[in-house]
Formats: C-alpha cells, structure tokens, sequence
C-alpha cells in the first residue's frame, strides 16, 4: 500500500544548521497494515509522516502510494489518498468554522470543489450519526464553532474527518500527546475501532511504548533519521517494553532517549 | 437651540448623499472584508484597484458604452488587479502585503496610461450615468445603491455556501487542515483576491460617477477607510448576529458612519486632513482591543487557576 523508497530529507542543507532528518529510509507497509512508530525526539518520525503528506520535497528517493508514485505531487493533490490526524488538536480543523461545516469540507476531500452547496441536508444527517458513534454527545454540537470544543473533542473529530472518505493510508503523529490520559485513551479507542472498522493501512506515531506495544500489528522503531527496529507478527504480539527498550540499546549502541516515554 | 436645529438640518440635508456614498464605500469595504477576515490578508491592491475600476468605467462609458457595460468591464479589470497580487504572492512567493504594494505601485502608471491623471463627465453624460450627486436624482441614486449591495450580498452569500467557497473560507481559517483535506490554497487565496478586487474595483466605478470624474488620487487611503468600514460594522453587528448576511450588511453600515462622521467633520470645520489619522485610529482601536481583552482575560484565569490550586 505504501512504499517508502531511500527517502533522504536534509533540513537547511550546505549550512552550519544542516540537519540530516531522514537517511535513505525504507519501509514497505502491506494493505492492512498497522504501524506503531517510535523513537526518541528528534529521531525523524513526523518527518517521515511529512514527507509521505507532501508538506515539504524530498531530497531522494521516492514514495508510493497503492501503485501510484506520488513523489511529485503537491501536498493537497496527494490528500487523496491520505487521512492525517497531528498533534496540536488546532491543526487538524478550522476554529472559525462549525463541526459540521469541518465534517463536509473533510467528506470532499480528493473530490473537485465546484458549485454545488457545501453542505446538504443528507451531509447532516450522515455527520449526525457518525458523531453519535463517538459516543462524546457531540451529536448536538453541529453547529457550534470547531474552536469552542476541547482538544479531545477536536482531535475526535480530526479523525472522523481523517477516515471519512477512506483513505488508502491514515497518518497519526501523535495525536493523544496533547490530551489528558483519560482523553488519550478515548481517543486512542476511536482510532482503533476507526482503522478496524474501514480496514484501513495506518502509520501512528506515539511517545507511549505500551500504547505502541498494545495497538497495531507492527511496530517500528526510529532513531537518528533510521528505522532501526521493524517487528510484526507474533513477535509483536509478545513485545514487552523492557524487552523493547533493550532491543533499542542493541540496534542503536545508546540508551533510549525519551525520558517521557519510559515513564508513560 | 438654534446651533441644535442647524445641526439637524444639516444633517437631514446630507443624509441621501451619506447614504449614498457610504453605500459605495461600503461595497469596496466588502472586497476588503473578504480578504482581510475571510482569507486572512491585508491586501494592499485596493488603492489602485479602485482607481482602476473608475479609469476602466469613465473611459469605457465616454467611448460610447452603455454605463452597465462600462461597469462590467471596470470590476473585470479589478479582478485581474486581483490575479496580479495573487499570483505575485503563490507563484513567485512574495509576502501578501508586498504582493500588494507592487501592484498598488504598477496600477499608478497603468491608471495614468488608462486615463491621465484626471478626466470628467461632461453634462451631457450625467444624464446616463446611474448614481449621481445631484439633488433631483440623489433618491434614485440610493435606490440604485440599495440594488446593487443586495446584489453583490446576494451573490457572495450563494458563493460562500458553496464547496468552493467553503474551500476560501477554510483556506483563511487553516491553511494546514485545508491542504491535509486536498484543498488548492494558492488557487484559493488567488480566487478570493480576484473576488476582492472585482469588488473593489465596482465600487470604484460608482465612485468615478458619483464623483463625476476620474483623478489618479482618488484611491488614496481607500485601505483604511475599508478596514475602518469593516471593523466598525463587525463591532455593531457582532452584538446581535454572527452570520454572514448580517456581517456583510454591517460593513455596509461601517461605510455609512464612516461618511456620517465624515459630514460631522467638516459640519464642525474641524480640518478634513485629520480624518485620516482618525480612521487609522479607530482601526488601531478595534483591532487592538479585542486582542488586549484576550490576553487579560487569559491572565486573569491563569490567576484564578493558581488561587484554586
Ligand atoms: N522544518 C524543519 N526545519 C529544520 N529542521 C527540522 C524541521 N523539521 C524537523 N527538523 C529536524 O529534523 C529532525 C527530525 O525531526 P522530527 O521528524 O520532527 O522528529 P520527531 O521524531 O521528534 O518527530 C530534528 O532534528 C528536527 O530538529
Ligand atoms: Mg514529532
């Protein structure tokens, strides 16, 4: 579904700031496949959900999406095929804009904007439902303004967005790290039942090992611009964060950098 | 008493003519409202678009065109103005208010190219213009006027309803979510800086009737009355409505006291230059307030956080 393909990113390159964020990367993800990143800050994971988005060129390589190679195309013409929920719950919606209003924009999303109304009345009455599904009462929310909820209820509310039209690939970069734990763990619950129900490919970054360890049926590890841990299958299954943390020590000859992660 | 009587009969005197010409500058305000608060840009092009539109309409109409055609052709025009800044900004990647400003700068030596540095309508074509001073036609000039804004409100309103323009407001509102949700924001902030400007330019072919004739200067300033227009009329209207019919009609408004306060000033013989630094005042005000309350309101919870912990 997704091919990474020696992707290399350099950030202010042929400057004293150069900073070498991705290093001839590659990772293939099977239809189905869902994968839990982590790594230490600074270890190149939201840049590599970036440069899969299309927010900034690649310095070399190639990224493919279902067959089609998007390398080149600009981040709103590659929306097609991507759901993406970020960390800051601001990001993912507009603030001035109602819930419902935010629902229909996401539900047009890889489709040509013309004339027609930006929202009907049938819109409404599928966003009604879906947002009952939630299970957060936002189902009499519609019309009030996305800025005026909580950061659980936006981020709830991205990932409706983000999976509203099925994306061929979801792209989650750490979008419970700015809620409470209990908000979290909602959220993290939305997101399971969202990539199970559509059967969707998804990438998710998290700073918490035992969310990593617990969701997805894959998990990858980065550090230092490099994927240096890749496991699947039973193997995953049976993962234990200390098992994992001396697994990181081996590939990468350092102690794991995250302090937040360990005690998470 | 006397002082209160000539005041108000002053003031009953111009208030066709206020209406009318804080109607005309209130349209133009409309095109700033929709880059300013819809796209989120201070767009600059206003002062030449407008003068623009009324070079492209007096030299139209006095070629021997029929006045709506005329009209027709000086909000193209402005649209294209609008093309320019937008393009300098997503193609060549220029900061909007620069963007801006070299068009305002380029639309100088356009406009003196289109029309000199002044033209006038002569007497004769008076009688075919169709929004003019004077005091036997100035009920059927408001009334034109009253036409024409709930047209150009009509219209926006449809626009923004619809996925496109929904797509303009996104745009404005967050241009992250809009390109993760597949929506174009170059073309977007381009299209609404065409639409602005269309707009703008209108209303500087009214103008140019209105005034009865064309002057390079005319625009000068035509940003801040805009903003000032804008911001006042979101004050008025914010209290009773948020929707958008309500919003635009109270930019519409904003013009009309503009020119109310206009008439004041120069009722009182206060020096008309001073306008200026007021209306650049009440932006500073209306701008700066709101935000001012944000940020104590917001220390003033965190104090109240700490004395609850
Ligand atoms: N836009 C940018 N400009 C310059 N450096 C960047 C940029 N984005 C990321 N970096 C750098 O690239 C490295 C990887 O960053 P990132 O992918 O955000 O790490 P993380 O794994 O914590 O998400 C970091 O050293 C970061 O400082
Ligand atoms: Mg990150």
């Amino acid at each position: 579904m997704l091919e990474i393909k020696n992707v290399t990113k350099i950030f202010n390159g042929g400057t004293v700031n150069e900073k070498v964020a991705l290093s001839d990367v590659s990772l293939t993800l099977e239809d189905g496949d869902f994968v839990t990143v982590i790594g230490g800050n600074g270890a190149g994971k939201s840049t590599i959900l970036n440069m899969v988005a299309g927010v900034y060129p690649v310095d070399a390589g190639n990224i493919v999406i279902d067959g089609v190679d998007v390398t080149r195309l600009p981040e709103h013409k590659r929306a097609k095929y991507i759901g993406r929920v970020f960390q800051d719950p601001m990001m993912g919606t507009a603030a001035d804009m109602w819930v419902e209003e935010n629902l229909a924009i996401a539900d047009r999303r890889g489709k040509r904007r013309g004339f027609s109304w930006a929202i009907t009345k049938k819109d409404k009455a599928k966003y009604k439902e879906l947002l009952k599904q939630l299970d957060l009462g936002l189902e009499t929310r519609m019309t009030s303004k996305m800025g005026l909820l909580s950061g659980g209820q936006r981020q709830a509310i991205t990932l409706l967005m983000a999976t509203l039209k099925r994306p061929k690939l979801l792209l989650l970069d750490e979008h419970t790290a700015a809620l409470d734990p209990k908000t979290a763990a909602k959220v993290l619950e939305i997101t399971d039942r969202l990539v199970k129900e559509n059967s969707l490919t998804a990438l998710m970054v998290t700073h918490n090992m035992k969310d990593a360890i617990a969701y997805g049926n894959r998990l990858i590890m980065m550090n230092a611009g490099k994927v240096i841990l890749d496991v699947k299958g039973e193997e995953k299954k049976n993962l234990t964060i200390e098992a994992l943390l001396e697994m990181f020590t081996k590939a990468s000859g350092a102690e794991f950098a995250s302090d937040r992660a360990l005690l998470s | 008493m006397e002082f209160f009587s000539e005041f108000f009969s002053y003031l009953g005197g111009t208030a066709p003519s206020i209406a009318a010409q804080g109607m005309i500058w209130g349209i133009m305000a409309i095109g700033v409202f929709i880059t300013f608060r819809i796209l989120d840009i201070a767009d600059l092009t206003v002062d030449g678009s407008i003068v623009t539109g009324a070079a492209v309409c007096i030299v139209a109409f006095q070629s021997g065109m029929n006045i709506w055609v005329a009209i027709l052709l000086a909000t193209l025009a402005g649209m294209l103005c609008g093309l320019v800044t937008g393009l300098l900004h997503t193609a060549l990647g220029i900061p909007p208010i620069l963007a801006g400003i070299l068009t305002q700068q380029s639309l100088w030596t356009v406009n003196l190219m289109l029309a000199g540095s002044s033209l006038s309508f002569t007497f004769f074509e008076q009688d075919q213009l169709l929004v003019v001073p004077l005091e036997e036609r100035i009920g059927n000039t408001d009334l034109v006027l009253v036409g024409l804004v709930a047209v150009v409100i009509a219209v926006l309103y449809w626009f923004f309803g619809t996925e496109l323009g929904a797509s303009l407001r996104a745009t404005g509102n967050n241009p992250n979510m809009s390109r993760a949700q597949g929506i174009n924001t170059s073309f977007a902030k381009v299209l609404g800086l065409v639409i602005s400007n269309g707009i703008v330019a209108l209303s500087g072919a009214l103008l140019v009737q209105y005034s009865n004739g064309y002057n390079i200067n005319m625009g000068r300033g035509a940003i801040v009355i805009g903003l000032a227009a804008v911001v006042v009329g979101e004050a008025i209207v914010s209290k009773i409505s948020s929707g958008f019919i309500p919003r635009l009609i109270g930019v519409i408004l904003g013009g009309i006291i503009y020119f109310l306060v206009y008439q004041l000033v120069l009722f009182f013989d206060i020096e008309a230059n001073l306008l200026k630094m007021l209306s650049a005042a009440i932006i500073a005000v209306f701008l700066g307030v709101p935000y001012l309350k944000k940020r104590y309101g917001k220390k003033k919870a965190k104090k109240e956080v700490k004395t609850n912990a």
